[in-house]
């Protein structure tokens, strides 16, 4: 209280100016009166009375700075008048400031700009309360391999009951159609427990979400839809709720709308604009019945009870799954090792990208760290050409402190303008610089330029202004006096300490911008090896038209239920679409058919019963799987190696057959010897979740080359494909290879398909090049922003020697125009100030390629085909370092030749 | 000539504290005088540090100020004590009384009080 008090007293007067100067000298003048009456009446004489009286008072200048440093903020009042100061030299060197703020302005900037990315993705991945609480569950079976089996419905409710959560569900993102209105559209919805909502913690807009406790086996008929649908489809209608809509030929209330800041979690941008959400017990039609053994490849979410531990609930599910397996061993045979893992949500959002991100960031530091250096670099130069100012003050009894403090403030006013410049230069060009962020990464919309944002781009500057102004500070205000005074016009010469620290730091940074771009190289090779990758399949003049099939909740209502039935629809629709313009071939296949195009939610695999290798009941490998019409292989220029392809005479009523790929024959029939056996003529069992009810035997027929289809990276993964004939498929792709318009074919497509079933939507229309081109979104981000910081810090660091070899000329101007005047050869000087350089590039070379040997080792998951420690990238990146470090050093180097000895040696 | 001790900052304040309590309202020199006068001598003064401290006193409102006439009929600034520095007076001298009687216990003690 009372520190408060006396301070806001002093804060007060400080802002009012108010001086109790007046009042200290008239109680001085008072006290001195009275000391010298008492003086007097003691006998002394009046001289002496006067001058005993001095005595005893004390200096009486120390007395009024005490007492005006108690009425007033000294500290405060000193701040201000360095930030005066400041200003000042700033303006008196205005191309010195605005190099230096640019500078910082560029590394502030870029750290900024990918922090912001940062803050939302990675800090803050999951917008709902106490995400700390949520985790995703995982069921695997690593005694055969299997990862991310699911879970099954008396497993579920083992877990709802455990104990360990405060909710668990279930969720399956796909796509329902939406009919009624004028045209059928294709919702992104997800159909999920009815605890979803609980499970995140969020509260609808208008109306409610499910009740977490409903026990209904099936679809409740309720939905809950997303801000987004709701404007678009609905109008904002307020009296939505309540009201119907049909999906999948199934009618539907609207109970609930969601915020329009909600977004929902997932691992795709799809599946995080999910618009609506349905709720299902996944125990009755359409589901399975619940059985143990059976279960749902779905994602499982939960939310922690409060208080504990991922660690905890892990050790506590482990116990639980034990008891379990006792319980029920023929459903958990101990060969399969059944486990249960928890992972918290934020990990599993950010998973792929995660990677990427912190190489970024490491990026982005180092390119600060150049700016700061280089600026650092320039605050020592100008310290030479103020050496006389701070003799100057020194002599006139500056505390060596006060100039530190003094040169301080200049500095962290620079680096903070700097900071605020790139911030602002980032908020107006913020529009520009989203869009080139992929979609896929998460949170992509809710990336932006906050108060929190700004915020550290303050704490930055002035972090980065401390540490970096502090040298620079300490060593000019440390001089030698006498020395420095005495050398009167000749422009002072640094001192040895200090030109010694402007080489280490030019080195650093030569070395920091060396692995930098080493980095980038590496990155950028990789893009262009997979991007000039194999494919193992023609993406050219190919289309892919997406659709989908009604799938309601009865069976029996629905009219596309057996591959008969759906192959009349295929079959008059491929007609239809054979006679548009320009397209030349067609095919159809399900949605992860389509090359790349698919994210985790697409990705079907199914487990492999092998005849002969697995017996029923125990845990098979799982296998990708698409479904096609025979004409896939050929639009997509896939090669035949073994056996058949699709036939015509495949259909429902006949043996079902499949196709593998090589991969896939490799690695499920490797044979006795290793050599591999014949896979033609195999029978194999696929038993999966809804849709795929046809666990019949399989025959396969044919073998085909392997294709990039599911990783660009990755050419070996065995796949299986399906003949749509014979087994119906829900969410449908068309293949149309030839020169179409890419700009009206979705609308003839969309006429085509409606005139055999009116109420089908048209879902998306790409050419396989884009698909292939946003499979690489990721990867090309980071290869651009990490190209684009090599570039920068190259830039910096040619400016830092410039500054360097041009300080250097300068300081030695006497010594070559000396060595001119006695005969040098101008060719000679030129050699000369170019050694300097390129021996400083050498040394940030060799410094930066141990670097390079370091830091790429940490990148190898990132690269694709190119060693961390590939030669040729790091003998051609040094050699343009050392080019640019030439060039650098060459204009100073011509003005040191052209140095005219007479004029320099009379101007000192 | 041996220097008279420093008067510790905390130690005069709670001298000047004590002054303005006993003798009341009170100008500059007066205080100096009677600090000097009751410590013996033993602390004199370099009577110009009462200023600022004076001042800080008055900024935490433990003592307040104006002007009056002096005794020789000239204008002074008088101190005098505050409510609220009563109370600190009060609460400091429990202190020191507390700190002094465990020194002084501390002082007292003989090496078979010990064992």
């Amino acid at each position: 209280m009372k520190f408060l008090r006396r301070f806001l007293i002093r804060l007060s007067n400080f802002a009012t100016r108010r001086s109790g100067d007046q009042r200290l000298q008239d109680e001085l003048a008072e006290h001195l009166a009275l000391q010298i009456e008492e003086n007097l009446s003691a006998g002394m004489a009046p001289a002496e009375a006067r001058r005993q009286a001095r005595l005893k008072l004390g200096a009486p200048e120390a007395i009024r700075e005490d007492h005006h440093g108690e009425q007033s903020l000294p500290f405060v009042e000193n701040l201000f008048q360095d930030l005066r100061l400041a200003v000042r030299m700033l303006l008196r060197s205005p191309g010195f400031s605005l190099i230096v703020i640019a500078t910082m302005a560029l590394g502030v900037g870029a750290t900024t700009a990918i922090y912001s990315v940062i803050d939302a993705t990675l800090l803050h991945p999951l917008p709902y309360p106490n995400p700390s609480e949520l985790v995703r569950i995982e069921a695997n079976l690593p005694g055969v391999g299997a990862h991310d089996v699911g879970i099954s419905i008396p497993e579920l409710r083992d877990l709802q009951n455990s104990g360990v959560f405060q909710n668990v569900s279930l969720c399956y993102f796909g796509t329902n159609n939406l009919t009624g209105s004028a045209q059928p559209a294709a919702i992104a919805s997800k159909s999920v427990s009815p605890s979803y909502f609980a499970v995140l913690g969020v509260d609808p807009e208008l109306g409610r979400t499910f009740d977490p406790h409903d026990a209904t086996p099936g679809f409740n008929l309720e939905v809950v839809i997303g801000d987004g649908l709701w404007k678009r489809a609905f109008g904002a209608d307020p009296h939505i709720l309540g009201k119907s809509l049909r999906l999948d030929n199934d009618v539907f209330h609207v109970v609930g709308v969601m915020p329009a800041s909600f977004r929902d979690q997932g691992q795709t941008s799809d599946e995080r604009s999910t618009d609506l959400w349905a709720a299902a017990g996944f125990s009755g039609d359409p589901a399975p019945p619940p059985m143990r053994g059976t279960r749902f490849q779905f994602e499982t979410i939960a939310r922690l009870q409060p208080g504990l531990s991922p660690q905890a609930a892990q050790g506590r599910l482990d116990a639980l799954v034990a008891s379990l397996k006792k319980q029920y061993p023929a459903d958990y045979p101990p060969q399969a090792e059944w486990t249960i893992h928890l992972t918290p949500l934020a990990e599993t959002l950010v998973g792929n990208v995660r990677q990427s991100l912190i190489l970024l960031s490491c990026a982005v530091g180092l390119v600060l760290l150049i700016s700061c250096v280089n600026v650092a670099n320039l605050l020592l130069a100008r310290a030479s050409a103020r050496g006389r100012e701070m003799a100057v003050r020194q002599a006139l009894g500056a505390a060596r402190t006060r100039l530190v403090r003094q040169l301080l403030t200049e500095s962290l006013l620079l680096f903070v303008l700097g900071g605020i410049t790139g911030f602002a230069v980032l908020f107006c060009a913020r529009k520009f610089l989203l869009q080139f962020v992929p979609e896929s990464l998460p949170r992509h919309n809710d990336i932006s330029i906050s108060w929190g944002v700004l915020a550290f781009a303050i704490v930055v500057s002035v972090a980065a202004g401390t540490v970096f102004g502090l040298v620079p500070a300490w060593l000019t205000s440390r001089l030698d006096l006498t020395a420095t005074l005495r050398q009167e016009g000749r422009g002072s010469h640094g001192s040895r300490q200090r030109s010694r620290l402007r080489h280490v730091l030019v080195i650093g940074e030569l070395a920091l911008s060396l692995v930098l771009m080493v980095a980038a190289s590496l990155l950028l090779r990789s893009f262009w090896d997979l991007f000039k990758v194999q494919l193992g399949f023609n993406p050219t003049r190919v289309m892919t038209v997406e659709t989908r099939l009604p799938n309601p909740n009865d069976p029996s209502t629905d009219i596309y239920r057996t591959a008969t039935q759906e192959s009349v629809f295929l079959r008059e629709a491929l007609r239809r679409i054979q006679t548009l313009p320009g397209v030349e071939e067609t095919a159809v296949g399900d949605r992860a058919a389509i090359p790349l195009g698919h994210g985790q939610n697409d990705r079907r695999t199914f487990p492999l019963f092998r005849e002969g290798l697995e017996a029923q009941s125990s845990q098979p490998p799982l296998i990708d799987t698409s479904i096609v019409s025979p004409e896939y292989f050929h639009v997509l220029g896939m090669t035949l190696l073994r056996g058949r392809l699709f036939a015509d005479q495949d259909l429902e009523a006949t043996p079902l057959v499949a196709v593998i790929n090589q991969a896939a024959a490799r690695m499920y029939w490797p044979g006795k010897d290793g050599k591999g056996e014949d896979p033609v003529g195999k029978r194999v069992r696929l038993l999966g979740r809804l849709g795929l009810r046809r666990p019949d035997a399989t025959t396969i027929v044919g073998v085909i080359a392997d294709a990039r289809t599911e990783s660009l990276a990755d050419a070996g993964i065995p796949k299986i494909y399906l003949d749509i004939y014979q087994r119906p498929a829900k969410t449908l792709a068309f293949f149309l290879r030839g020169p179409v318009d890419p700009a009206a074919i979705s609308a003839q497509v969309r006429t085509q398909i409606q005139s055999v079933d009116a109420a089908l939507p048209v879902i998306r229309v790409e050419t396989l090049g884009e698909v292939l081109s946003s499979s690489l979104s990721v990867r090309r981000f980071s290869m651009e922003m990490v190209t684009l910081f090599a570039a920068t810090a190259l830039l910096l660091a040619g400016l830092g020697i410039y500054g360097t070899i041009s300080y250097l000329v300068h300081e030695q101007s006497r010594e070559i125009a000396i060595r001119l005047a006695l005969g040098a050869q101008r060719r000679d000087i030129l050699k000369m100030v170019l050694r300097q350089g390129l021996t400083l590039a050498a040394a940030g070379a060799g410094v930066g390629l141990v670097g390079a040997l370091i830091v790429p080792h940490f990148m190898a998951s990132l690269l694709y085909g190119v060693s961390p420690y590939d030669l040729s990238t790091l003998a051609g990146v040094t050699a343009v370092l050392t080019a640019v470090a030439l060039a650098a050093s060459y204009t100073p180097a011509l003005r040191a030749m052209r140095l005219d000895p007479i004029t320099t040696l009379h101007s000192d | 000539m041996k220097e008279k001790p420093d008067v510790l900052q905390g130690t005069l304040a709670l001298m000047v504290l004590k002054t303005l309590d006993v003798l009341g309202p009170q100008h500059g020199y007066g205080i100096a005088r009677r600090v000097e006068q009751i410590s013996g001598d033993l602390l004199a003064v370099n009577q110009g540090t009462l200023y600022p401290l004076l001042l800080k006193l008055e900024h935490e409102g433990s003592i307040a100020s104006q002007w009056g006439a002096s005794e020789n009929n000239r204008r002074a600034r008088f101190y005098r004590l505050t409510e609220a520095g009563r109370k600190q007076l009060q609460a400091e001298t429990r202190d020191w009384e507390q700190t002094a009687a465990i020194i002084a216990r501390f002082f007292d003690v003989k090496a078979e009080d010990l064992t």
